[in-house]
């Protein structure tokens, strides 16, 4: 039993080691982003909040199989949950904001989760649909919390521990940006790894072997959606506190549909392959509709499909694949 | 000895169609029944009864002692009531040693931990290397599912299932699919099951039925028609008459 042990011992660095590549990976981008685009950070703190959102789209659909169209349900609650709590209950503190979001977040991820969870395959996104458009329509019926369709104004947060003041060039939402991410991340990679990380993947397998082990399925799937509600949460919170407004658009299907695709783009089942799909997807969206602004969608789209073709993996996926093929014909 | 699994008259029908009539069986503790019979004698639908997919019209299912007939498939599993699938169902991208980690942690009542990983918990590898020295499938315990043999798969089928430490263990079809040559390795790893065990197996197999089996029931058209020892269900005129008329039938017809 020499070999069980020693994959035993060794198991745990390896993972730690390629974990701890990820972090600096994810740092060292985020520093060339703020060296290169210094006049850009606004741009480059909206994907760190759009990358929570689809973080916290692929729990539910890249590790449980659940499919969605109102994730963005999750992330809108979180972002006008920190905006309300700043402009009617006199929260500013960045952090006890971002801590409102997660729980607003959290809230609105046990609700979506107990509906769409009630239906399997195409009732179920039809549901997540619906579900999308309550959202926004409470959201937007509720102005005098709200603002409605105006948005939800007034959210000034005090500086971060009282140092850093948000500043007109969003340097310090940046930073403060790229650390929740890169805390919401390693969180993930314990929360995947771990046995609750593990029965989700066996019930996006084959849920019916989960139940004759003995599992939950429901159970289990709601609270991914809870979690993932709280990540969705923390980055609609770090999108209220960088615009330091909250509109509709936030809650919007759009909003849910383009997380999705984002997801699919970088690769689903993988954190990487998350971030990766984001930062492709809203790198690529501003670069051409700058470039040509009556036919940028057209070209997003003709990416998509090309990568649907070509690499259905997913960016990541089809780049692991390809790297694994190349490691084993060095062998 | 009072019986750890009990079935009491249950009945069910479809429409008109009566599939379960009034089927009675009781098993002790280290009981090894096979329940056999022809096409469409509803031994699909007893197994659907008795692990909770389908509820009875009539009657009930008894699991040591109490009454488990209006519980719900996983509440059953959690009692001790587990089964096997007759075609495999296994997470094709996850390895054997995750699916045994994940029925022991879900057996201890640590499945939904979202802190720490299975390698790192010694008494959960350590009962998943007995499983897989017992059965033999210490190689490919790391392995992706869906790159080890069939008959692989059979057996960590049945690794799962005794990693959720069941009173009664349900087996369907244990050996279905599995290539001539790999069939010794189930029979072994059927021959080794714990002995305070009840199993109950639905075989078509009849090789595998006289050689694992110490009674045997035969279902027919959805009734019990035979319910005694080995040697004594060849010589049953009903049993004969059921199965080699059908059998005679089905070579006629081919």
């Amino acid at each position: 039993m020499t070999a069980a042990s020693d994959t035993q011992s060794a198991v745990q660095p390896a993972y730690r080691r390629r974990d701890l590549t990820g972090i600096a990976v994810i740092l060292g981008i985020a520093a060339i982003g703020y060296f290169l685009f210094p006049n850009n950070l606004a741009l480059l703190t909206r994907i760190l909040a759009i990358a929570l959102l689809v973080l916290s789209l692929d729990l539910v659909t890249g590790f449980c199989g659940v499919a969605t169209l109102g994730h963005a349900a999750l992330f809108g609650a979180g972002a006008y949950a920190a905006g309300m709590a700043a402009a009617h209950w006199g929260i500013t503190d960045p952090i006890a904001m971002v801590v409102v979001g997660a729980i607003g977040g959290a809230a609105a991820g046990l609700l979506s989760g107990v509906i769409i969870l009630r239906g399997h395959g195409l009732s179920q996104l039809v549901l997540s649909i619906a579900v999308i458009h309550l959202f926004h329509e409470a959201a937007n019926k509720a102005s005098a919390y709200t603002g409605g369709s105006d948005g939800l104004a007034g959210i000034s947060p005090d500086p971060l521990f009282g140092l850093f003041a948000f500043d007109l060039w969003g340097r310090t939402a940046y930073g403060f940006g790229v650390a929740l991410l890169v805390i919401v991340f390693v969180l993930l990679r314990i929360l995947v790894r771990s046995p609750f990380g593990m029965l989700c993947r066996g019930i996006r397998e084959d849920p019916v072997r989960v139940g004759a082990m003995g599992g939950s399925v429901r159970g289990t799937l709601v609270k991914m959606y809870v979690i993932s509600g709280a990540v969705a949460g923390v980055g609609g919170a770090l999108n209220a506190i960088s615009t330091q407004v909250v509109g509709l658009d936030s809650l919007s299907f759009t909003t849910s549909a383009e997380a999705l695709v984002m997801l699919v783009l970088g690769g689903t089942g993988s954190l990487y392959g998350a971030l990766l799909g984001t930062a492709v997807f809203m790198w690529f969206e501003d670069v051409v509709s700058a470039a040509n602004p009556f036919h940028w969608l057209t070209m997003v789209g003709a990416l998509l499909i090309a990568v649907v073709l070509f690499a259905p993996r997913g960016l990541f996926g089809t780049a692991a694949l390809l790297l694994d093929r190349l490691k084993e014909r060095r062998r | 000895m009072s019986p750890v699994f009990q079935v009491e008259r249950l009945r069910k029908s479809f429409g008109g169609l009566a599939v379960t009539q009034d089927v009675s069986i009781a098993m002790e503790p280290g009981d090894r029944v096979a329940l056999i019979g022809p096409n469409g004698a509803g031994k699909t639908t007893f197994v659907n009864l008795v692990v909770g997919h389908l509820a009875p019209d009539s009657g009930k299912v008894m699991l040591a002692g109490s009454d488990v007939t209006g519980l719900d498939p996983v509440r059953r599993v959690r009692q001790g009531l587990v089964r096997s699938f007759q075609v495999t169902r296994l997470f094709s991208d996850m390895t054997p040693q995750e699916h045994v980690a994940l029925a022991i942690l879900q057996r201890t009542g640590r499945s939904g931990r979202v802190l720490g990983h299975f390698q790192a918990m010694p008494e959960v590898m350590d009962e998943t290397r007995t499983l897989f020295e017992t059965l033999g499938l210490v190689a490919v315990a790391t392995r992706k599912v869906a790159e080890i043999a069939y008959g692989q798969q059979r057996l960590l089928e049945i690794a799962i299932a005794l990693a959720l430490k069941p009173k009664v263990l349900l087996l369907d079809e244990p050996a279905a699919g599995v290539p001539q040559s790999d069939t010794p390795r189930i029979e072994a790893a059927l021959a080794g099951l714990p002995p305070d065990l009840a199993v109950l197996m639905i075989e078509h197999d009849m090789d595998l039925v006289f050689r694992f089996a110490k009674r045997v029931i035969v279902l027919a058209a959805g009734a019990v028609i035979f319910d005694g020892s080995p040697q004594d269900v060849t010589k049953n005129a009903r049993v004969r008459e059921v199965y080699l008329g059908n059998y005679a039938n089905d070579r006629s017809a081919a």
